[in-house]
């Protein structure tokens, strides 16, 4: 309990900046922010939070729940119950007893992580701050993690859209900058279907809440827009994250121009020549410019020509060298100076209106809602001379194309309300049976274009009068009142009709968006959690292929200069010598090409740079299917996107890739400078040797007797192979450690390789009786020969140098489930307890060695493990070492051809 | 001609390398032309007409396997290739172009004097056509005309496919014989790349006429060059 504080109570800001900074001294460190983010409540924020938090628990983290929040559900609360709970603040205002954090007691229990629900709180007037962020603030400076949830709609830059959207003020704002400074975003999402039976369900409110919150803000169009609202704030800000990866990383980063032209074009013809004009300008400012185009909800469905001719106006802006951007908006206003803004865009240029004036009154103008808005933007207002405009195509043809289902439906929409209308003539008014011809017209809009609908409405009126307006069966009408009932009826039927046509299309392209934007999401979500080109082709071959029933190959520039096609198998196709041609001519020019594009339109595929920042990172190519034609426009911007996804991914892969060899190279470095401390001098002791006698025998011919000469010159040998040895070994294990071995792995004997070892070390082996026990139907295994003779020689060379002499040695392999066990056992005097480990690691010897560098079982281990096995040793009973390695069988080799008899 | 006053064309840039040769080689009774460079050497080869050749494969000018094709245009003379343990592919690739053997440096005279005496003998047989009806090496008999096999007195039955990469090995006895010639012989130019066949008839072999397979005797494996038909036993 914190009793109510006193204004004058209450520390100064700059008395609580100096304790802050006092204890951030005594810290030396700033607690850590994490924030799960949602769309709505109920998607599991709180749930995900605690699960979380669950981990570090386990982990031995100090967690507790500083202020959370289970609205009485049922999962969170069992999650809830297995922390400490500290006490809530009861302040009482206005009468009411109303629950807060107690930061004090917070502060003051001093946990590892606090978890602390609803960022965007207000807290009661009493409490030391006005806001739950400024209480997670304080925390965060007293070094204490925070665990906190965060729905979407409370950011302060949203609100505006969300107002928008939902048409519901969200009162409890959070600054974005205090989502900027967590550390850590992550994203909770949940499908809105699934949310709202979640809601249904009783699980996020209680009943009665339910229905209520289910009327005003749960619907399924405020969800998806939540929805893509904060998976676009996730996504920019993992581009954010990449961005500062690519500055820490010294990645070269192109400024953009100082100006940055925008021109809005559409279908209409004199798009041509704010396209022009947008170019002119943009030369002669050395500016980048954007063709804009908005899909506006009104226009949902574009006529085919109308698309044929944006699509061309498009081109012809990227043939001029302009990035063209398709924007969806409700209000094509703001969406065009909104993504001005986000652009930096300087200039706009958009087209004069050509509509009648009082359109504008009625709909309120584009132009007009641009121009107030721009702020700090220059538009510009270009003549569109509709004189000397090319005439649009004569053939408008049928906004859906003709569409006999839909006037069939029309007719039998009329035909029904007639039958029904006849039936009730004689018991019901004439309004009555207006009303049945209404509904008739509503149910037909519901499932045809504006075409039918307008003709129901006619045949509707046609038939209301021909058929009940006394004098039945004329088209006469003896009360001159009724022309206004027709008037009305007509006007009323063919507002609604044209409501429901509209509110069904809008429902249409959202549902085709919220698709698009989730399987967007489903990639990039993937290719996220993913490493390696590899496997990041090959999901994006999986992905993208199955949204558009496409077969798709994805192809990264190879050595010398080739492209290759790092993942081959159902779902790609293979290229030939023409179609890689395209390929490599849209990997240099960065350029798409192939079918559908401008560019070797003759090509069976499209082909689209994986345009990253900083690089083109190779290539995809779509074949459509068979069947279809080539992709349009509106395809080609979609694959573009998800293209540009699959490059991001596979660009953070080859910096972390860049990274790692940076790393490597580091280590190579230190080994080397090892290498060389430790190895010049068991160089000079075999070179000492060699040189003494040498001279020896040069110099003191004379005085040596036969049996003297004999030793020196068996000692030069002997020296000059061990220093053969150790050179052998140094350049086998930095070759080993920078990756200039590969491993050329063939299906081999191990039989075979064992002969020509034992044959090998026949001389060193003469005092150390060998025995084998090889089965007679060891399958063949896929290993490089000359890297397991080298593992082998290793071995057996410790072994006769770490035994006494005479004593056995045994040689033995057995096959396992998925391996081979080889085993070398000696009875020598056996490993140092606690060693075995050890021994394998560099420059270590063992105790009483005849001189080797320590690298000979350092370079077994590395063998073995590049060949996908282990290799490690360990202590006999009855005395002695021995070292086992496993190989794996690698399936079976291929099937050899039966022999005739 | 006889063995010891055979001719021997040296094409070695060290001149270390060559001095120890020239040593071992002329205190054997051989004669000796040097060449440093590659295109000396194949000079040398064209008026001195050697009986064998020494060719390094680290030349400053050409590369090994450049010498060996220039030379296998127009001579069947003997090519024993000196290389480095770095140079594993060039050895290969110089044999596969008709080069007939190899040693890693370093290498030990004894070694050296071996290969040279089997390049001399195959030289031999090879001018005078000859071809030696019966293989004997210690207990191993092979009957090339009756195609039979003797193991001391038993008759060791072999496969179709055995017997051919016998006959094979026996041909080329005492040199060494890539993977890839083997393939071409025993199975045809199209299984070049199929070595898991030489694993299994190999074993086979080794399991038929070997005492130890694990220590062969006879069979020598060259990892990642070929085999090797042993002509004396140490």
């Amino acid at each position: 309990m914190i009793s109510m504080r006193n204004d004058d109570e209450r520390p100064s800001p700059e008395a609580m900046l100096k304790l802050a900074q006092a204890e951030e001294e005594a810290q030396g460190k700033h607690g850590k922010l994490k924030v799960f983010l949602g769309y709505a409540p109920g998607v599991g924020k709180t749930y995900a939070m605690l699960e979380a938090a669950w981990w570090k628990k386990l982990d031995g983290r100090d967690v507790v729940a500083g202020y959370v929040e289970s609205h009485g559900r049922f999962e969170t609360d069992s999650l809830l119950a297995g922390f400490e709970i500290l006490p809530k603040a009861q302040i009482t205002y206005q009468g009411v007893t109303l629950a807060e954090m107690d930061l004090d007691a917070v502060l003051a229990r001093r946990p590892q992580i606090a978890l602390v629900d609803e960022l965007a709180h207000t807290n009661a007037p009493g409490c030391r701050h006005k806001k739950r962020w400024q209480d997670v603030f304080e925390l965060l400076d007293a070094g204490i993690d925070v665990y906190t949830t965060l729905n979407v709609q409370h950011l302060e830059s949203l609100n505006d859209v969300i107002h928008q959207i939902t048409g519901i003020v969200v009162r409890e704002t959070l600054p974005d900058s205090v989502l900027d400074r967590a550390d850590e975003i992550e994203l909770i999402d949940l499908p809105p279907d699934e949310l709202l039976k979640r809601l249904k369900e009783g699980k996020v409110y209680t009943a009665e809440m339910a229905a209520r919150a289910r009327e005003n803000f749960f619907r399924t169009g405020n969800l998806l827009a939540l929805r893509e609202l904060v998976l676009r704030r996730a996504a920019e800000r993992v581009d954010a994250q990449m961005e500062e990866y690519r500055r820490e990383h010294g990645v070269k980063e192109v400024w953009p121009a100082a100006e940055r032209i925008l021109v809005c074009i559409g279908a209409n013809p004199r798009s041509i020549r704010l396209i022009r004009a947008a170019k002119l300008m943009a030369a002669g400012l050395r500016a980048d410019w954007i063709a804009v185009t908005i899909e506006a909800p009104v226009k949902v469905r574009p006529s085919e020509s109308d698309l044929k001719q944006l699509t061309e106006h498009m081109r012809l802006a990227e043939s001029l060298g302009a990035e063209t951007v398709t924007l969806a908006g409700h209000n094509v206003a703001e969406a065009i100076l909104s993504y001005a803004r986000s652009r930096n865009v300087t200039k706009i240029i958009i087209g004069k209106p050509t509509h009648p004036r009082w359109k504008d009154r009625l709909f309120g103008s584009v132009l007009d809602e641009v121009v107030r808005g721009s702020g700090e933007i220059d538009v510009y207002v270009i003549t569109g001379d509709s004189e000397k405009a090319p005439p649009r195509p004569a053939v408008a043809a049928p906004r859906r194309g003709w569409q006999p289902r839909d006037w069939a439906w029309s007719l039998g929409g009329f035909g029904t309300a007639t039958a029904v209308a006849f039936l009730m003539f004689p018991w019901f008014t004439l309004v009555d049976l207006a009303m049945i011809y209404l509904l008739g017209v509503v149910a037909t809009a519901s499932r045809v274009g504006k075409g039918p609908s307008l003709l129901a409405t006619l045949l509707s009126v046609a038939a209301f009068d021909f058929l009940f307006v006394p004098p039945r069966f004329t088209f006469a009408v003896t009360d001159v009142r009724y022309l206004f009932t027709f008037t009305v009826m007509f006007f009323v039927a063919f507002v609604i009709s044209r409501l429901t046509v509209k509110v069904r299309e809008q429902a249409e392209a959202a549902r085709l968006r919220e698709r698009r934007t989730a399987a967007l999401y489903g990639l990039s979500r993937t290719l996220v959690q993913e490493r390696g080109v590899e496997r990041l082709s090959a999901i994006a071959v999986k992905h993208i292929g199955e949204l558009f029933g496409s077969q798709l190959v994805i192809l990264v520039p190879g050595p010398e200069d080739n492209l290759t096609v790092p993942v081959t198998g159902p779902g790609t196709f293979a290229l030939d010598p023409r179609e890689m041609a395209v390929a490599k001519w849209v990997f240099d020019h960065r350029q798409r090409a192939g079918m559908g594009t401008d560019t070797l339109p003759g090509a069976k595929a499209l082909y689209l740079p994986l345009a990253a920042s900083s690089r083109t990172m190779g290539v995809m190519g779509i074949l459509p299917p068979p069947a279809a034609g080539p992709f349009d426009y509106e395809q080609i911007q979609i694959l573009e996107s998800f293209a540009s996804q699959t490059a991001m991914a596979i660009e953070r892969a080859f910096l972390a890739e860049e990274a790692q060899q940076a790393l490597l190279k580091a280590e190579t470095e230190t080994l080397r400078n090892t290498l060389l401390s430790s190895v010049s001098h068991d160089l000079r002791t075999p070179l000492a040797a060699i040189t003494g006698a040498a001279t020896t025998l040069l110099h003191a011919e004379g005085a040596l007797d036969q049996p003297g000469r004999l030793e020196l010159v068996q000692t030069i040998c002997e020296e000059a192979e061990h220093l053969n040895r150790i050179i052998r070994n140094v350049l086998d294990m930095t070759r080993l450690e920078s990756g200039a071995i590969t491993v050329k792995k063939e299906w081999q004997s191990l039989e075979e390789i064992v002969g020509v070892v034992l044959n090998r070390l026949s001389e060193k082996l003469q005092n150390h009786p060998l025995t084998t026990g090889l089965p007679e139907d060891l399958p063949l295994l896929p290993f490089d020969p000359l890297l397991i003779e080298q593992v082998l020689t290793n071995l057996l060379e410790n072994a006769v140098r770490y035994t006494p002499t005479g004593t056995p040695l045994e040689l033995a392999a057995s096959v396992r489930e998925e391996e081979v066990l080889v085993e070398l056992s000696d009875r020598g005097p056996g490993i140092p307890p606690g060693e075995e480990e050890r021994i394998f690691d560099k420059f270590v010897r063992g105790i009483g060695a005849g001189g080797g560098v320590g690298l000979g079982l350092t370079i077994c281990r590395a063998i073995v493990a590049a060949h996908g096995g282990r290799i490690w040793a360990e202590n006999r009973a009855g005395g002695g070492t021995v070292f086992r390695f496993t190989l794996p069988l690698g399936g079976r080799p291929p099937m050899l051809e039966p022999e005739e008899a | 001609m006889a063995q010891s006053d055979a001719l021997i064309l040296l094409i070695e840039d060290e001149p270390q390398m060559r001095r120890f040769l020239r040593v071992t080689l002329q205190s054997c009774g051989y004669r000796l032309v040097e060449a440093a460079t590659g295109e000396e050497g194949l000079a040398q080869a064209a008026t001195r007409s050697p009986d064998v050749i020494l060719l390094d494969l680290g030349l400053p000018d050409l590369d090994g396997l450049e010498v060996t094709r220039r030379l296998r245009e127009w001579s069947e003379v003997p090519i024993i290739v000196l290389s480095a343990r770095e140079q594993e592919r060039d050895k290969v690739g110089a044999l596969d172009a008709g080069a007939d053997d190899y040693l890693t440096k370093p290498f030990g005279a004894g070694e050296l004097l071996a290969r040279i005496r089997v390049a001399l003998r195959h030289r031999i047989l090879q001018q005078s056509g000859q071809v030696e009806p019966l293989f004997t090496l210690d207990d191993l008999r092979v009957d090339l005309a009756r195609r039979q096999v003797f193991l001391g007195e038993r008759e060791v039955h072999l496969t179709p496919i055995e017997y051919r990469l016998l006959a094979v090995l026996i041909r080329n006895a005492g040199k060494v014989v890539t993977h890839s010639q083997l393939l071409k012989e025993v199975w045809g130019p199209p299984h070049m790349n199929q070595t898991q066949y030489l694993r299994v008839y190999m074993g086979q072999l080794r399991h038929k006429l070997e005492a130890d397979p694990t220590r062969p005797r006879f069979f020598l494996n060259e990892p990642g060059v070929g085999y090797r038909l042993r002509i004396d036993l140490p």
